[in-house]
């Protein structure tokens, strides 16, 4: 699933051109000859020392410096055809936002993304770019390396967060109508700000005492700093959203309820938050987490600073963590991180199906962490307290092809072994969350428990209800969860100017 | 945050809290409970709704005092906040006409249970309600009790109530003498399981609101899962209450040891930082 790309929508491909012929940009674009740009190597990423940085939860990259992005946005050729744009699943204007880097204009750089990505310095940081933007760079097939495209709009944004120079645009003209959104993730967070400009009343509810969904109890701190999710939430609530934490829908108030005191529509962000588990036998002995349970103690509620807060969490002394995904990765190097003497993912394909980012895997063998690859669990094992000591697995190899076109891995006989283990945390997946479909029963469902979505409007089966994001993907994406947020929060938009308007 | 109405001490170690929360109060309905972190450093702890006033838009709940969060609950004053509280969650206790039901509450339970014998009550059932105290002078609400229980026993270790007996034995003799149709039971994990071994035999349905360790109590986590009937639930979206007789219980009593030691580090760290 490397090349997704899509064509451009013509407005789109219009507002590029007129951006490729503004003055500055020509001038700029014949000032360094291709072949010159070409030779410049692609920046590294400064990132903390493998042995200093696996014993505490500090971010382990370091982000550029202004000399190094500006030598980094050199580098790109500012094509006709720029192939990068037509990989971001929001089409970001990348070569405007890569050429102002150039300039050293980087608090336009960044308005200029938040045109179209309203939370770029989270993007910036766990975006799958090698497998979006990145990837279809020209200069990757030219060169082979392509523009660092991910660091790039990570700079912008941090730059303009450190130097306080946070722009709060003017919103529309108050409209009277009322939106309730579901979730504080990136889904519901993005809906938010685009409505809100709009000159809409809009209100977040959130279930967790937090706003950010996964962005703050999943993703751990090495990888996406609090204070960056906070700044963004921060830019939101000027922009004049509400939240309302600590706020289940479905159980503290229902859909009609709302309907009842006067929402003229709503979008449901609730995100993927049901652990799936194995069915195993041994699986619910002491010591064995899911993933969400494993990171929320430690992350959301902070349990890497007990006894200071007061939630617990095990630390692990042999730690194995079953999957080969993005949650798989935190979660081990969270593990190891906690204290772990040995942590080691389980996984039951090979290394190239693991679909965790590049980075991720490669951040986590740089730390020390072992991967037991072509490796299913079968049971797990107590000792005299109830907890898990050890698990049996088996080893697999590669069959046919199945429906997402890996190939399936198969057990192979007779193959079984034991790992010692004192802890476990189950990293295979989420499925979507069902308390609003289940307390909702006018919406659609698929047969995977998603809410079932119009995909040109994201509108559900009920009126004036949208959706988007891991709720009707399944574990996908913060960028594809914002992408749906936009598609939404315009068609929402359009939606409410259809119904009478009302005076406030 | 929401605001502290009322923080009193019912009897000794157990507190009840009336708070503020207009919406919880207007939904609310018999088994259900609230998830609170009494202050930001707090756990999130989940605590059964043992009444509510949807007019003045309050939920009362009644807590034993055990570890650093309730310790930190029976300190609130009124006026005072609570960063977080979340509700009503799980589903509400089975309430119809059953015939004769018999409603057991102990320590905390006695107040959690209440608001099932009263709706119970109300259904038209007649109810027995029996509660769980070690000595006389641990028992509340005795006026609220006997108001919706068409008879009323109390299972005291001393002998000033009218039976002495522990609580399962007082359930055999109870149902020995009469039919009852359903058993409701709320209480520690222990009273609640030897509850539903005092029933097993004659096969009366007995209804237990299961306590497992609970983090974000809405399915998100996997903190809470129990067995039952030879599958795994999660009791903060699936109960909190089951079929005692088809729960897994040496599962449930050793995940809810789980962290032990760490409480009691916790209480400790927090009664040094508090009181000295
Ligand atoms: C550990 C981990 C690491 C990941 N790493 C990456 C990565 O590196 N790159 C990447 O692109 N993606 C990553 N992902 C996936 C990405 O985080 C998700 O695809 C994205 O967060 C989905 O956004 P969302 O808004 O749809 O849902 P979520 O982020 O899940 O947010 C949903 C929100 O809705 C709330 N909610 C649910 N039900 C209710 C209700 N009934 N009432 C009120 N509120 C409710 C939830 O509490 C939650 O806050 C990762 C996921 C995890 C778990
Ligand atoms: C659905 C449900 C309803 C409950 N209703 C009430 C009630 O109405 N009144 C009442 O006093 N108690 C109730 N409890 C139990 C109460 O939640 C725990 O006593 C409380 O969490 C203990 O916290 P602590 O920090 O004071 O003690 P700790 O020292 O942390 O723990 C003491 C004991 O409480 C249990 N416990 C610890 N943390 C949690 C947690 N996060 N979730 C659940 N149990 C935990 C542990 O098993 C341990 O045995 C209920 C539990 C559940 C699951
Ligand atoms: S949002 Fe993601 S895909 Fe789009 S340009 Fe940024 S990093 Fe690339
Ligand atoms: S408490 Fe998290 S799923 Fe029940």
């Amino acid at each position: 699933m490397s090349e997704n790309k899509k064509e451009l929508s013509p407005e789109l491909k219009e507002r590029l051109k007129a951006e490729y012929n503004q003055e500055w940009r020509q001038k700029l674009r014949t000032s360094l000859k291709a072949k010159e740009r070409m030779k410049i190597s692609r920046v590294q990423m400064p990132e903390r020392d493998s042995e200093e940085r696996n014993k505490d939860f500090e971010e382990v990259n370091l982000g550029l410096d202004e000399e190094m992005a500006r030598r980094e946005a050199r580098r790109c050729l500012d094509c006709a055809k720029p192939q990068c744009v037509k990989g971001c699943p929001v089409g970001i204007d990348i070569p405007t936002f890569i050429k102002l880097i150039e300039t050293g204009d980087f608090v336009k750089s960044v308005r200029k993304i938040k045109e179209t990505n309203t939370l770029p310095a989270i993007c910036g940081r766990v975006c799958p770019q090698e497998e979006q933007c990145e990837v279809v760079c020209n200069l990757n097939k030219a060169t082979g390396s392509p523009i660092a495209i991910g660091y790039l709009e990570r700079f912008v944004s941090d730059y303009e967060r450190e130097k306080g120079e946070i722009f709060v645009p003017q919103t529309s003209p108050s409209t009277g109508f009322k939106v309730a959104v579901i979730g504080a993730g990136p889904a519901g967070l993005t809906v938010a700000g685009e409505l809100v400009k709009k000159g809409h009343q809009v209100t977040v509810f959130e279930a967790l005492h937090h706003e950010g969904g996964v962005l703050v109890y999943g993703i751990p701190e090495f990888r996406l700093p609090k204070k960056t999710l906070e700044a963004e939430v921060d830019y939101l609530r000027k922009l004049g959203v509400e939240f309302k934490n600590n706020f289940v829908v479905g159980m503290t108030a229902t859909l009609d309820d709302f309907k009842k005191e006067g929402y003229d529509a709503f979008f449901v962000g609730s995100g993927a938050g049901l652990p799936r588990f194995m069915n195993i036998p041994g699986e619910n002995l002491v010591g064995i987490y899911s993933a969400n349970e494993y990171l929320t103690r430690v992350n959301l509620m902070r349990a890497y600073e007990f006894p200071k807060y007061d939630t617990p969490v095990i630390l692990g002394q042999r730690v194995a963590v079953i999957g080969g995904g993005n949650v798989a990765m935190d979660s081990v190097r969270t593990a190891q991180r906690l204290g772990a003497e040995w942590a080691g993912i389980v996984y039951r394909r090979s290394r190239k199906e693991m679909p965790a980012r590049e980075e991720e895997i490669h951040h986590a063998e740089e730390e020390g962490i072992e991967f037991h690859l072509l490796t299913n669990p079968l049971r797990y094992m107590k000792d005299e307290n109830g907890q898990v000591k050890s698990m049996e697995c088996i080893r697999m190899k590669l069959g046919e092809p199945d429906s997402s076109g890996r190939r399936r891995p198969v057990p192979i006989e007779g193959s079984e072994f034991t790992l010692k283990v004192d802890m476990v945390v189950v990293a295979i997946g989420q499925s979507p969350n069902p308390l609003i479909p289940s307390t909702t029963p006018e919406l659609e469902v698929g047969k995977w428990g998603n809410i079932e979505v119009d995909w040109n409007t994201m509108a559900a089966s009920m009126e004036g209800v949208y959706a988007g994001g891991d709720i009707i993907r399944g574990g996908a994406t913060v960028i594809l969860a914002m992408g749906d947020a936009r598609t939404a929060a315009s068609e929402i938009d359009k939606y409410l100017k259809t119904k009478k308007r009302k005076k406030t | 945050m929401a605001k502290i109405l009322r923080r009193e001490r019912l009897v000794p170690n157990v507190h009840l809290i009336e708070v503020e929360a207009p919406r919880v109060a207007k939904k609310c309905q018999p088994g259900q409970f609230v998830i609170l972190m009494p202050d930001e450093y707090g756990e999130r702890i989940p605590l059964t709704i043992a009444d509510w006033d949807p007019e003045k838009g309050s939920v009362t709940s009644v807590i034993l005092v055990v570890g650093t969060s309730t310790h930190k609950l029976s300190l609130l004053q009124e006026g005072e906040e609570v960063p977080v509280y979340v509700g009503p969650l799980g589903k509400p206790s089975e309430i119809k006409k059953f015939g004769t039901v018999l409603c057991v509450g102990g320590c905390f339970g006695i107040g959690a249970v209440y608001p099932v014998a009263r709706a119970l009550k109300e259904a038209g059932n007649k109810v027995i309600s029996l509660m769980d105290v070690k000595a006389n002078y641990l028992l509340y609400w005795e006026d609220k009790f006997r108001e919706v229980s068409d008879e009323f026993y109390v299972s005291a270790r001393d002998s000033y109530y009218n039976c002495k007996e522990f609580v399962p034995h007082t359930v055999k003799n109870l149902i020995k003498k009469r039919k009852i149709d359903r058993v409701f039971s709320i209480g520690c994990t222990y009273l609640i399981y030897t509850c539903a071994e005092a029933t097993r035999s004659k096969g009366i349905k007995t209804m237990v609101s299961l306590n497992p360790i609970m983090v974000d109590g809405t399915g998100m986590c996997g903190a809470c899962r129990v067995t039952v009937d030879g599958k795994t639930k999660f009791a903060c979206v699936d109960g909190p209450d089951f079929d005692g007789h088809l729960v897994d219980w040496q599962e449930l009593f050793s995940r809810r040891k789980f962290y032990f030691n760490d409480e009691i580090q916790s209480l400790n760290y927090w009664e040094k930082k508090e009181f000295s």
